[in-house]
């Protein structure tokens, strides 16, 4: 198989039934082992940490077990679907999440402050900024695989207004992170597609200038808040600075050996809010220290790596694009999760993938590796 | 292929980068995890662990006999924490319609809000509930979150009116005192003794602060105590303080402004001490309303100035007893010396009279007539005779002039005038026509009630000192500090005690004694001196006439006494403002007192 040299798996032992066995999972069932047994790994330790955080709540982490279940199955049928149905499917799974986005804003229905779920008699509620979060890189894969790489500057503009139509839509909610996360997974597309390198630094450069008109003009209160709070959280500390400063005061008092699993003070005596869901990391932090957070940061940057070898040795074009534009999206929310826990950057609401407690997360998550899968293991027929 | 090339750069780019990233994260991590590990376990800690403190319980006071004159009762009061209560308006809206919140409740509620305090301490929003204003309030507490019932002790005088003179009382700290008070001790106390015993002894009283650790959770709601310091609480005090005396007091004082303060001889104990009016500490416990504090400050009669101790009055003729004596020991007189009285004094190149209170004198008279019938010319001549120099110093060992008190802080000390003090104060040297009235117990001499009870209490002891105080035990401890007691008096002719005894016990037995009046019904031997101090000036050739005088201008009545004459226990000083004659106003009082005591309420 190419690129043995890249791996570092966990059978690595070069066992003959062992890869044997491999490779009848990736022909039969397009299952790519080390990546779902990583997987595996990773939504375990979850479910150990979400106990803790939880206060031992064994329904929610029964009900976790659950998504994961459903997730691991989405996988599974994610992962079946040849390539060239995806391709076909992309403009109408685009279409579907862009009406469904109109229909949000023209008749939507209110959840914590912004309007973000529809709510069609017959099914259940959902937000149609989920799908998008696998429709919109399905498409731009899709238009760019049909183009070629490295794009022309022609299909790049193109490409940009089939990103920005949802990004907008999704910004009217209002819902700024989500917004820049799908904007973010288009133009990973772009990038893996071959935008060329002046562009994208012109491109950065207009946002950074962009950024006090931003907070001028368009930028909401709360939002603005958020980043004040950000620079100094002590200015707020009974308010809105009470999170991060319990979220760095749980991490900070772990130390590198924790206090033990199910003794993190910060958590279990409530003082670390969204322990359960954006903050859990803190609660591993505290519990198990500065050596279980690096297990962890370990962990995602197998399935990183993974996920990048898998997206590079893929047969088809549209196959690479979309699983580089999946992984990486998949690290960005890591890294600003991580990076907002720990104080480095604002607080938003970005859950840790596959940890943190929530369905709509874990099945999106999962669907996608099962897409990644998918494209991995198909020959090009 | 080209374009998996392309896609192989890029790919590693982002390896690259995102590796980078992550090492950022982790330094992140490790960075609030080892570099500032010590400032997270401090917060965390200081987030679970807090420290309440347990306020220690009050000390008791008593008098000799037993009897509670300050206790610590327990008290309902209805409380709110500022920091569970979303619209304070609205909850307090909410509680008048279950129980009677006063305007003065809500007056004093809200300003008790703009005290500093740490967070999340209660505070009260009515004292004293009542058991139906407990169950209404326990009901309803669903819909007041925030509110609570506690259970506190408060201070409180059973004895009100009678005892607050010597007792003083405890009033919420105010911000100056905060600063001053041990911020720690204090922790969980909220009054402080501002007044007299309960202010002097504050430090034993209040006793010590406990602690409990307690473990919370982020709603402040307690999970468990980790560790309890109990307590200490204050010591008791027992008085010498005689209650029964002070009811008699109030009693004999009924109608007067004055004051009453007695003396046990043998200790030096103070067994009453009370002036009226008077007033009920209780008010000023638990916040004292505006109105009723005004209306003690502008009641004319004065019911918070504490005469027994603060009143300073010429003693006139009470002083004569002390006179007599430095008369004798100056050797300028001797018992048996003789004076012609015509009513008035003359001093030789000087044409001023100056008036005996008796128009047309007293006759022929030596010592122990001019005691009796308190003649103002034999003592003219005779502190001629002794001179101011031998006069003033020898006062002095009385304790005039001074607070000789071991614990009345705030007594005044009197005025014992002498030549320097004169100079200094008057810029004026000492005139004869000074020693004149010194040797009357006028001009510029002032004194206490409780100064003359206490020059009494010396007398009556022949010379012996015993520091007056209030306090008996101390957590069942003797107190007796005589430190800063004066010298014990030691006469030339130790025979003039006896002499001034007798002459003493004739102004009552004596048949032109001054306070024979009191000899109805009395049925014990006693000592005694009347006094009556001018308040306004007479002019020379004038009358004193009480009717066309406002009553204001009308002489003060003064009165010493000691008894039983043989083995003197009690010794006691009256004043009634205004009272004008001794044996009318003051001598009954001092007899009613007197006769309390040896009846039986000795302990």
């Amino acid at each position: 198989m190419a690129g043995t040299d890249f791996s570092r798996q966990m059978n690595d032992n070069g066992d003959q039934d062992g890869f044997q066995f491999s490779q009848f999972l990736s022909k039969r069932f397009h299952i790519d082992l080390p990546l779902f047994l990583l997987l595996l790994l990773l939504c375990g330790s979850g479910l150990l940490i979400l106990y803790s955080a939880s206060g031992q709540g064994l329904a929610m982490v029964q009900k976790q077990a659950l998504h994961y279940l459903i997730g691991f199955t989405a996988l599974l049928v994610a992962a079946q679907i040849p390539p060239r149905l995806y391709q076909l499917l992309a403009p109408w799974a685009y279409l579907l999440g862009v009406l469904a986005l109109i229909g949000v804003l023209v008749l939507g229905v209110s959840g914590k402050g912004a309007q973000r779920w529809l709510a069609i008699p017959g099914l259940p509620r959902f937000q149609p900024s989920e799908l998008m979060k696998l429709a919109l890189p399905l498409l731009i894969a899709w238009y760019l695989a049909t183009k070629g790489s490295p794009p022309k500057l022609f299909t790049l503009a193109k490409a940009m207004i089939l990103i920005a139509i949802p990004l907008v839509l999704i910004l009217k909610q209002p819902d700024l992170g989500t917004s820049i996360l799908i904007g973010a997974s288009g133009i990973l597309v772009l990038f893996f597609a071959g935008m060329p390198w002046w562009l994208i630094f012109s491109m950065i450069s207009i946002v950074a200038a962009c950024a006090p008109l931003m907070w001028f003009f368009v930028m909401h209160a709360y939002q603005k808040q958020r980043v004040l709070t950000f620079i100094n959280p002590e200015s707020d500390p009974l308010g809105s600075g009470w999170n991060i400063i319990q979220s760095k005061t749980a991490i900070g008092s772990g130390g590198i050996e924790g206090k033990g699993w199910l003794q993190g003070t910060q958590s279990q005596l409530e003082f670390l809010p969204e322990s359960h869901t954006d903050f859990i990391i803190a609660v591993l932090a505290e519990e198990l220290g500065l050596i279980g957070v690096l297990f962890l940061l370990t962990v995602y940057f197998l399935i990183i790596m993974r996920g990048l070898y898998l997206a590079s040795v893929c047969p088809s074009l549209f196959g690479r694009l979309l699983s580089g534009s999946l992984i990486v999206t998949f690290f960005i929310y890591v890294f600003v999760n991580i990076g907002m826990v720990s104080g480095l950057l604002p607080v938003v609401g970005v859950p840790l993938p596959l940890v943190s407690w929530g369905g709509t997360s874990v099945v999106s998550l999962l669907a996608g590796f099962g897409i990644m899968m998918s494209m991995h293991t198909h020959k090009l027929k | 292929m080209a374009e998996q090339r392309l896609f192989r750069s890029r790919a590693i780019f982002m390896t690259i980068f995102i590796f980078v990233l992550l090492c950022i994260l982790g330094s992140r991590i490790a960075f609030l995890q080892i570099v500032e590990h010590q400032k997270y376990q401090d917060l965390s800690e200081n987030n679970r662990i807090q420290l309440r403190p347990i306020a220690p319980t009050r000390g008791l006071i008593y008098d000799r006999n037993g009897i509670l004159l300050a206790e610590n009762i327990p008290s309902y009061s209805l409380t709110l924490v500022k920091e569970r209560v979303n619209d304070i308006d609205q909850t307090i809206d909410y509680l008048k319609t279950l129980i009677d919140i006063s305007e003065r409740d809500e007056e004093q509620f809200r300003k008790r809000l703009k005290y500093s305090r740490r967070p999340y301490a209660p505070i009260v929003v009515k004292y004293k509930l009542d058991e139906e204003e407990i169950a209404q309030v326990m009901v309803n507490r669903f819909y007041l979150p925030g509110i609570d019932v506690e259970a506190r002790l408060v201070r409180h005088y059973p004895e009100a009116e009678t005892s607050v003179h010597a007792v003083g009382y405890v009033g919420r700290i105010n911000e100056k005192e905060a600063q001053r008070l041990d911020k720690k001790q204090y922790r969980a106390t909220e009054h402080v003794g501002k007044l007299g015993i309960e202010r002097r002894y504050e430090t034993e009283l209040h006793g010590q602060v406990g602690y409990q650790k307690v473990e919370t959770n982020a709603r402040g709601r307690i999970l468990r105590i980790i560790e309890q310091v109990d307590p200490v609480p204050g010591k008791d005090l027992v008085l010498h303080l005689d209650q029964r005396l002070q009811q008699a007091a109030a009693k004999a004082m009924k109608g007067y402004r004055g004051a009453v303060v007695a003396i046990d001889v043998a200790t030096g104990g103070i067994l009453a001490q009370y002036s009226n009016p008077s007033y009920d500490p209780n008010s000023f416990v638990t916040g004292i309303s505006h109105k009723e504090y005004s209306g003690l400050r502008n009641n004319p009669d004065l019911p918070l100035f504490n005469r027994a101790i603060r009143g300073q009055y010429p003693p006139a003729s009470t002083l004569k007893p002390f006179l007599g004596l430095s008369f004798l020991d100056a050797n300028a007189v001797t018992w048996q010396d003789k004076v012609d009285d015509n009513g008035w004094y003359k001093l030789e190149n000087d044409d001023r009279l100056y008036r005996d209170w008796k128009r047309t004198g007293h006759g022929h008279v030596n010592l122990h007539d001019a005691i009796m019938e308190s003649c103002d010319t034999y003592f003219y001549d005779a502190a001629f005779k002794t001179t101011v120099d031998n006069i003033s110093p020898f006062l002095a060992k009385f304790g005039f002039g001074r607070n000789m008190t071991y614990d009345v802080p705030n007594a005044l000390s009197g005025l014992l005038p002498d030549r320097e003090w004169k100079k200094k104060k008057r810029r004026r040297s000492w005139y004869a026509g000074d020693t004149l009235n010194l040797g009357i117990g006028q001009g510029f001499m002032l004194a206490t009630p409780m100064q003359l009870a206490t020059a009494t209490a010396v007398l009556a002891s022949k010379g012996k000192w015993h520091t007056p105080r209030l306090m008996d035990t101390l957590a069942g401890e003797s107190q007796i500090d005589d430190s800063n007691a004066l010298d014990d008096i030691i006469l030339k002719d130790p025979k003039d005690w006896d002499g001034m005894f007798k002459a003493m016990a004739a102004v009552v037995t004596g048949r032109r004694g001054t306070a024979r009046g009191l000899r109805r019904n009395l049925n014990f031997s006693m000592a005694a001196k009347t006094g009556t101090s001018q308040v306004v000036s007479i002019a020379q050739h004038e009358e004193y006439d009480s009717e066309t005088l406002a009553e204001r201008n009308r002489d003060h009545a003064l009165f010493i006494a000691f008894a039983p004459l043989e083995n003197p226990s009690i010794a006691i000083a009256v004043v009634v403002e205004n009272g004008e004659s001794a044996g009318r106003t003051a001598g009954p009082v001092a007899k009613a007192v007197m006769q309390e005591y040896l009846s039986g309420a000795q302990g």
